[in-house]
C-alpha cells in the first residue's frame, strides 16, 4: 500500500497582512464622542474608531464565513491596547457587503456614501472622483466638495478586477500578495491585457500564456492591465473630474495604480504613508461610517 | 445612481437623481416588467425613498428594457416621472 505523495503547499501566497494601528497624540475622555465604522467586505473586514471625527485606531481583518464574527473580530481589533470598551462607542455604523450583517451597528448605510465621505476625510474637499477597487467589486463615484455622492457607477457582472481576482493571480503564480504591483512593473516593454473579463478565463488564459514562455512579470503586466483599462472605463463612464483618488485594497498596488493613470492620461492625488501612521486608504469606507455615526449621534442628541 | 452595464455589446444604462425623485412610484406602476422598486437610500445624513431599478434587473437591464425603446428617452417610466429624475442611456455599437 503506497501513500500518494502529496507534497503540501504550505505558503498561501494571497493571504494580505491583517494590521491594527492606533494613532499617536490622541487622547480621548468620557466626554468625547467616540464613534466607530464597521465595513465588512467581501474579502476585508475593517473598523475605525473617531474621536470627536478624528480617526483614533482601526483594525484590519480577513472577511470569514460569517459576517458578524468576522465584524467583531475587526471591532475588537480597533479597540485593542486603546482602553477603549465597545460599550464606550457611542454610535456604530455598519458598511460595506455585509452591512446588515454588523450586530452591534446602530444603523446600516451604503458602502459608496462612506467611502465618498471616508476620501473627503483622508484627501481633503479637492476630492471628485473616487474608484473603490474592493475584493468584488469596483465603484466609481462621483463626490462634492463636502463628500457627498454625486454620481455612482458599479461594475456589472463578475469578480475580475478587483482583489480577490488579484488573489486568485497571487496564489496561481506563486508571489506573494504584497509584491504583485512592483512585480507587474518590471518588464521591458506593456503586454496587450488580457482578453477575458471573467477571472476563472483569464487564469486559463495566463496558464496559457506562461506555457508559452511569458515571465510572470509578462503575465502580470497583461493581467493587471486588463484591470486598469476595466477601472479606466468605469471612471470615464461617471465622468473623471479632478481630483481623483483610489480607495479600498488595491489602492496599494502600484500596478494598478500606475497604469490607471496612464490610461486615463490623469494623476491620482498621492496615497498617505499608511505604513507610518498615515491614515490607510483601505480604511476610507469605515472613516466614512464612523464620520456619519458621528453625524447621527449628534443629530439624535438635539431631537 | 446609474443603473446597467456596458458590455461587448453597447452600453445601457438608466439614470435616476436621486435628488429630483421624490419616491411617488408613479414609474413603478408604469413599468411593464416590474423592474423598479422603491428603495431607501441615505443622503445628507437623512433616509429617502427613491425609485430604483430592483437588484434582479440591473444585470440584465439591456433585455429588460429593449422592448421600451429606451434609446428614444420615452420609455414609460421616463414619461411617467413629473419630476424628470429617470434617464436612459442607450447605445448599441
Amino acid at each position: 500500500m503506497n501513500e500518494p505523495n502529496i507534497v503540501k503547499d504550505d505558503i498561501e501566497f494571497w493571504r494580505w497582512k491583517e494590521y491594527q494601528r492606533i494613532m499617536p497624540g490622541i487622547k480621548w475622555t468620557n466626554k468625547d464622542i467616540i464613534t466607530a465604522g464597521v465595513d465588512v467586505g467581501s474579502v476585508g473586514s475593517k473598523a475605525a474608531i473617531m474621536v470627536n471625527g478624528q480617526a483614533y485606531s482601526w483594525g484590519i481583518t480577513r472577511t470569514g464565513s460569517n459576517s458578524p464574527e468576522s465584524a467583531t473580530k475587526a471591532l475588537d481589533w480597533a479597540l485593542q491596547d486603546t482602553g477603549l470598551k465597545a460599550s464606550d462607542i457611542k454610535y456604530i455604523v455598519g458598511t460595506g457587503y455585509g452591512r446588515v450583517n454588523v450586530p452591534m451597528a446602530n444603523k446600516a448605510i451604503t458602502e459608496i456614501a462612506c467611502h465618498a465621505k471616508g476620501a473627503n476625510y483622508i484627501w481633503g474637499p479637492s476630492v471628485r472622483t473616487v474608484l473603490d477597487v474592493g475584493g468584488q467589486d469596483i465603484k466609481a463615484i462621483r463626490t462634492d466638495e463636502t463628500g457627498r455622492v454625486v454620481s455612482f457607477l458599479m461594475n456589472d457582472k463578475c469578480a475580475a478586477g478587483t482583489g480577490r481576482g488579484m488573489e486568485v493571480f497571487a496564489d496561481l503564480l506563486k508571489i506573494p500578495i504584497e509584491k504583485i504591483g512592483e512585480m507587474s512593473l518590471e518588464i521591458d516593454e506593456e503586454p496587450p491585457p488580457v482578453s477575458c473579463t471573467c477571472v476563472a478565463f483569464a487564469k486559463t488564459e495566463a496558464i496559457g500564456l506562461l506555457r508559452k514562455g511569458w515571465s510572470k512579470e509578462k503575465v502580470l503586466a497583461a493581467y493587471t492591465r486588463a484591470m486598469a483599462v476595466r477601472m479606466a472605463n468605469l471612471i470615464n463612464r461617471v465622468g473623471l473630474e479632478k481630483e481623483l483618488v483610489i480607495t479600498g485594497g488595491q489602492s496599494k498596488n502600484i500596478g494598478i495604480v500606475s497604469r490607471i493613470e496612464v490610461v486615463l492620461g490623469a494623476k491620482c492625488l498621492p496615497m498617505p504613508n499608511w505604513r507610518e501612521n498615515g491614515l490607510d486608504p483601505m480604511v476610507a469606507g469605515a472613516l466614512g461610517a464612523a464620520l456619519f455615526g458621528k453625524a447621527l449621534y449628534e443629530k439624535a442628541q438635539k431631537t | 445612481m446609474h443603473y446597467g452595464y456596458s458590455d461587448g455589446s453597447g452600453e445601457y444604462y438608466i439614470t435616476i437623481d436621486s435628488d429630483k425623485c421624490s419616491g411617488c412610484g408613479k414609474c413603478i406602476k408604469n413599468c411593464p416588467e416590474s423592474a423598479l422598486q422603491l428603495e431607501t437610500v441615505f443622503i445628507d445624513i437623512e433616509d429617502k425613498t427613491v425609485a430604483s431599478v430592483t437588484e434582479e434587473h440591473r444585470k440584465k437591464i439591456k433585455y429588460t428594457c429593449a422592448s421600451c425603446k429606451p434609446e428614444t428617452n420615452r420609455a414609460p417610466c421616463v414619461l411617467s416621472c413629473e419630476a424628470k429624475a429617470i434617464n436612459c442611456t442607450w447605445k448599441e455599437q
